[in-house]
C-alpha cells in the first residue's frame, strides 16, 4: 500500500461549476408563485383535499394527486414552527450575520416554509414567534425576492435620561465631613437611645429631634449581602457584592460595597473594616470608601 | 421469495482525510477480501452506490470498475445513491432465480470538496437549494424541530465515540462535544468527514450455505420515501423509516442487534422511535456513521455490520438501516436472521 501522501504530494485544486448558472423552466405552479413573488405576494394552491400548500408544488405530496388551480394568497406573517441557529454564516446563505434558519408556518397556510429569520439571538425564536418577510429592494421571481424573515414587533427600546442638579442636606453634608476626615458619623437618639448612621436629625422611630452626635469605628459586620452581575460604574469589578453592614456601635446597617474577596464567598455574620482611599484624595464623597474588606476575626452571630 | 443472504463483508479503515488513494484504489482491498472471503472472484451480479458529486467528477463510478476486472463483460449496475441501495438492487435481482450470487460495494471521499455545502445541491433548486441550505443547517432544522433533550443527545454522541474507540475501522475521535456548530448541533453531534469503502457478497440458495456456515438470511427489506420539502413534513419523525421498518417486519421478532443510518445524534432518536425498537436492541455497536461516515458506504456498512453480528455468531436478529435525502427523507430496513 502507498504511504499516506506527505507535503509533498501532488495536489491540485477543481472546481465544478456551470458558469453563469443553470437554467431550469419552472413549470406553471412554481412559476406562478414565483411570479407573485416578484409583484410582492405570498400565495399557496388549493390540494383537491381543501389544503394549501405553501410552497405550492404541482402535486400534493400526500396523495399524489395534481393540484386544482385555486390560489389562495396567504401570509406575509407565519408562525415559526422549528428553527436552527446559524453561529458562522456561509457564503451562500442569506445572511452574513448570525441568524436563524425555521420552518413558517404562513397564515392561511397547511404546511411550512423554510427561510431565514433575523433573529438576536439562538434563543430568540422559539416555537410560536411571529415573523414576517423582509422583501428586497428588486424583485426577479424567485425565493431569495424575500431577503429573510423577521420577528413580528413586539417590543421597543426608550432610551431614558434626565439630568438633576442635587444639594447634600445638612445632615448628609455633615455625615460626608466626616467621611472626607475618615470618621463615620453616627447619632443617638436622646429618647430611644437607638444609634443611627449615616448622621441623621431626627429618630425614625420616634420622631424626636436628634442632638448627639457620635463617631464610630470604621469595622462592622454583614448581615444580609447581594451580588450584582451588571456593571454599575460605581463599583470598581463585576460581579460586586453590595451588603448590610452593621458598624460597631450602630443599631442600624449601612449599605456599602464588599471586595476584596470573590463574591462568592462574602457570608453573613463576616467581620468586615473599611478600605479608605489615600487621605490627600479624599473629597466629601462616600467613593472615600473603596469597599469593605473583610478583617480576617471570626465570623459573629447575628 | 428466494432465500438471499449476506455471506461476506469488508470495509476499509476509513480516514478523516485524504490519503491520495484513486477511487479504484480504495475499493480495491476490499473487493479482494470478500472475493477470499466468499472464495468466489465472479459473480452474476454487480452493483455499486456512489456520488460524482463527492470528486466532482461525471461517470468517476465507471473508473471505479477498473478495481473489478470487467473483462469480459460483467453484468453490472450503479445507483447514485448509498450502496445500500444497490444492495437492495442486487436483492431483487437475484429473486430472478437465474444467478445466485453479487457483489455490492460502496465508496466515498468525502474529504475532497465542503460535504456541507455539497449536500445542498441535493434539495429542490427553486424553494431549498437558492437559499444556500446547507446540510448542517437542515439537520439542526430538524433537530430543532424534535426538540430533543441535550443529555440524550450526549449520551447517543458519546456511547458512539466510545464504541468507536474499540472498532479498528472508524475513525477515533475525542470523547468532548466540541462547539456548537449550528444550534442546536454540537460537533460530536455530527457524523464525521470520512474517507473509505465497504463490500457485501449476497448468495441465494444453497450457494449461501456453501460459502458461509452462518449467513445472515435477509428475512425482509424494505424501502420508503416521503415528499422533499422539509415543511411538507413532520421533521420530528420519520414515518417512511416506519413504513419500511414494517414492511420488513422489524416487528415480528426480537432484534438483538440494530444499525442504524443516523448521521446526527438526534436521528437515532427519530429512527429508534420510527423502527419502534426496546430498549434491549443495543443500535450501533460499531459506533455507526458518528464515528465513522464513509457517504455512499455508510448505509451498506450497516447492513454489513449488521450480518457480521449474525455471521459471527453473536446475534440471531439484527436490522440494518440505510438513509437518504434530506432529513432522512428515504429509509431502507433490512432485517437478517440466522438460518
Amino acid at each position: 500500500m502507498p504511504s499516506e501522501p506527505g507535503s509533498d504530494a501532488l495536489t491540485a485544486d477543481h472546481v465544478l461549476e456551470f458558469p453563469g448558472g443553470y437554467t431550469r423552466t419552472t413549470g406553471p405552479v412554481i412559476g406562478r408563485f414565483l411570479t407573485e413573488l416578484r409583484d410582492g405576494r405570498l400565495m399557496g394552491v388549493r390540494t383537491a383535499e381543501g389544503r394549501t400548500l405553501v410552497p405550492p408544488l404541482e402535486y400534493d405530496p400526500a396523495t399524489g394527486e395534481p393540484v386544482t388551480d385555486e390560489w389562495v394568497e396567504v401570509g406575509p406573517a407565519g408562525t415559526v414552527t422549528a428553527s436552527a441557529w446559524v453561529r458562522e454564516p456561509l457564503d451562500g446563505h442569506p445572511l452574513d450575520r448570525p441568524f436563524a434558519w425555521a420552518l413558517i408556518r404562513l397564515d392561511g397556510a397547511d404546511t411550512s416554509l423554510v427561510h431565514a429569520v433575523d433573529a438576536d439571538n439562538p434563543k430568540a425564536l422559539p416555537p410560536g414567534t411571529r415573523v414576517r418577510p423582509v422583501w428586497r429592494a428588486t424583485r426577479t421571481g424567485h425565493i431569495s425576492d424575500i431577503s429573510y424573515f423577521a420577528p413580528e414587533v413586539t417590543k421597543i427600546v426608550s432610551p431614558i435620561r434626565s439630568a438633576y442638579r442635587l444639594t447634600a442636606s445638612p445632615s448628609l453634608t455633615r455625615f460626608l465631613e466626616g467621611v472626607r476626615d475618615g470618621v463615620f458619623i453616627g447619632c443617638r437618639c436622646g429618647v430611644c437611645d437607638k444609634v443611627y448612621v449615616p448622621y441623621r436629625l431626627s429618630c425614625p422611630e420616634c420622631g424626636n429631634p436628634i442632638t448627639e452626635e457620635v463617631p464610630l469605628p470604621d469595622t462592622g459586620t454583614i448581615t444580609t449581602f447581594a451580588i450584582n452581575n451588571l456593571p454599575d460604574p460605581r463599583a470598581p469589578e463585576v460581579p460586586f457584592v453590595s451588603a448590610y453592614i452593621l458598624l460597631d456601635g450602630a443599631d442600624i446597617p449601612m449599605i456599602a460595597l464588599v471586595g476584596g474577596i470573590p463574591a462568592h464567598e462574602v457570608r453573613q455574620g463576616m467581620r468586615v473594616r473599611a478600605a479608605w482611599v489615600p487621605e490627600q484624595e479624599r473629597t466629601l464623597s462616600m467613593s472615600n470608601i473603596k469597599w469593605f474588606a473583610p478583617t480576617g476575626e471570626p465570623d459573629v452571630e447575628l | 421469495m428466494r432465500d438471499v443472504a449476506v455471506v461476506a463483508f469488508a470495509q476499509t479503515r476509513h480516514t478523516a482525510h485524504d490519503t491520495g488513494l484513486s477511487e479504484p484504489e480504495l475499493i480495491l482491498p476490499v473487493i479482494r477480501a470478500v472475493r477470499e472471503q466468499s472464495g468466489l472472484s465472479a459473480f452474476g451480479f454487480t452493483c455499486s452506490g456512489s456520488c460524482d458529486y463527492l470528486a466532482g467528477a461525471p461517470f468517476s463510478f465507471v473508473s471505479a470498475l477498473d478495481a473489478l476486472g470487467a473483462w469480459p463483460p460483467i453484468s453490472e449496475s450503479h445507483v447514485e445513491m448509498d450502496a445500500a441501495w444497490a444492495l437492495y438492487e442486487a436483492w431483487v435481482r437475484l429473486q430472478h432465480g437465474d444467478v445466485d450470487s453479487a457483489l455490492v460495494y460502496g465508496f466515498g471521499k468525502s474529504s475532497l470538496g465542503d460535504l456541507r455545502t455539497i449536500m445542498t445541491l441535493q434539495l429542490d433548486p427553486y424553494y431549498l437549494e437558492p437559499l444556500g441550505l446547507d446540510q448542517l443547517s437542515f439537520a439542526a432544522l430538524q433537530a430543532g424541530a424534535l426538540g430533543a433533550d441535550r443529555k440524550a443527545l450526549d449520551e447517543i454522541a458519546r456511547r458512539s465515540r466510545t464504541d468507536g474507540l474499540s472498532n479498528p475501522n472508524a475513525l477515533h475521535l475525542p470523547l468532548d462535544e466540541g462547539e456548537p456548530v449550528v444550534e442546536p448541533l454540537k460537533e460530536w453531534d455530527i457524523a464525521p468527514i470520512t474517507d473509505g469503502a465497504a463490500a457485501v457478497v449476497l448468495a441465494a440458495g444453497d450457494l449461501a450455505r456453501r460459502i458461509h456456515a452462518r449467513p445472515a438470511y435477509i428475512r425482509g427489506i424494505a424501502h420508503r420515501i416521503e415528499p422533499h420539502y422539509l415543511g411538507m413534513r413532520d421533521l420530528a419523525r420519520s414515518a417512511s423509516a416506519a413504513d419500511a421498518g414494517r414492511a420488513a417486519g422489524v416487528g415480528k421478532g426480537a432484534v438483538d442487534v440494530a444499525e442504524l443510518h443516523a448521521s446526527f445524534s438526534h436521528e437515532e432518536i427519530i429512527l429508534r422511535e420510527a423502527l419502534e425498537l426496546p430498549s434491549s436492541t443495543v443500535i450501533n455497536p460499531s459506533g455507526g456513521p458518528l464515528a465513522a461516515n464513509p457517504v455512499m458506504a455508510t448505509g451498506l456498512i450497516r447492513i454489513g455490520e449488521a450480518a457480521q453480528r449474525i455471521m459471527d455468531g453473536a446475534a440471531g436478529r439484527t436490522v440494518g438501516h440505510a438513509a437518504g435525502g434530506p432529513c432522512l427523507q428515504h429509509n431502507l430496513v433490512t432485517v437478517m436472521e440466522a438460518g
